[in-house]
């Protein structure tokens, strides 16, 4: 009972949330991802390829995909909450792909993706810092037109 | 012959690791896209763990260079009118397709998601096209 209750309490869940923030920081200063040299690096095949990415995401996959098959698939509920917040979302329409393409394209062109920006904003960079705030401004672009959307449809 | 990208591996299993651990712990998914537009319109019992897990990131790029890790001096991209296109082009298109690299790179996939998988090939040509245009042409 007392584990049951440690382990569901907000303060332990809390807790994991920033160690798995931690880690994650970690990992993108450790895999160099926050190095957008690194990224156009690998995005440039047809220059001096840098493969450093394919590694970056094959470390990722070769951990996750074990544990999310072997415990979180047979798990009913997170150990720390009442359920999964997974999406059931299946579906590949325009707007995934319309996304995808605009989302690669801006990727391109700085070779920072929301990860890298939001682990270097501590190094207070100038282009670093108005590229999470013009991300955030496109977060919001599109929360506005999908709520005009619905009040009109 | 250079050397086998070591850090890259590692840094990837680390990035595995958390987003392991979001999932198992919290049933959460990892995808920084997604952690960071939720806190926009933050729905009830949505921002906090939101708040906590990128301050996490902050944290870490903070302990990081104690491990001889550090951010880097300058970024390639000249100009901040193109840092602000390139920004506004992320958060369009993340937001529309509900994920980065994380969150359909590696949480997708990593579930053999069927969405992620091609969202993921297509940002990927999407933006190796980008990079070859911007480089080569």
């Amino acid at each position: 009972m007392l584990i049951q209750t440690i382990l569901s309490s907000a303060m332990f869940t809390r807790l994991i949330t920033l160690i798995a923030g931690v880690l994650f920081g970690l990992g993108m200063m450790i895999s160099g991802m926050v190095d957008p040299v690194n990224v156009i690096g690998f995005l440039d095949i047809t220059g001096d390829w840098n493969p450093s990415l394919m590694f970056v995401m094959g470390g990722a996959l070769m951990v996750f995909m074990p544990i999310y098959f072997l415990v979180v698939r047979r798990l009913d509920k997170p150990v720390c909450d009442n359920e999964f917040k997974i999406t059931t979302n299946n579906t590949v329409d325009p707007k995934l792909l319309t996304g995808a393409t605009l989302f690669g394209i801006g990727w391109g062109i700085a070779g920072v993706c929301p990860g890298p920006a939001v682990t270097s904003l501590s190094g207070g960079n100038l282009a670093i810092v108005a590229f999470t705030l013009s991300m955030l401004i496109g977060f919001f672009i599109v929360v506005r037109i999908e709520s005009r959307h619905e009040n009109v449809g | 012959m250079s050397e086998f990208p070591w850090d890259a591996l590692r840094g990837g299993m680390l990035l595995g690791l958390s987003a392991a651990l979001l999932l198992v712990m919290n049933g959460r998914i990892a995808g920084i896209s997604g952690i960071l537009s939720g806190l926009l319109k933050p729905q009830k019992g949505e921002f906090g763990w939101r708040a906590t897990f990128i301050l996490g990131m902050v944290i870490a790029s903070l302990l990081a260079p104690m491990l001889g890790f550090e951010l880097p001096l300058d970024l390639p991209v000249a100009s901040i009118p193109m840092v602000v296109l390139a920004g506004l082009l992320v958060g369009i298109g993340t937001k529309l397709g509900n994920g980065c690299t994380s969150g359909h790179g590696i949480c997708g996939m990593g579930r053999l998601s069927k969405r992620s998988i091609i969202a993921t090939c297509v940002f990927m040509v999407s933006a190796i096209a980008t990079t070859f245009v911007r480089l080569h042409i």
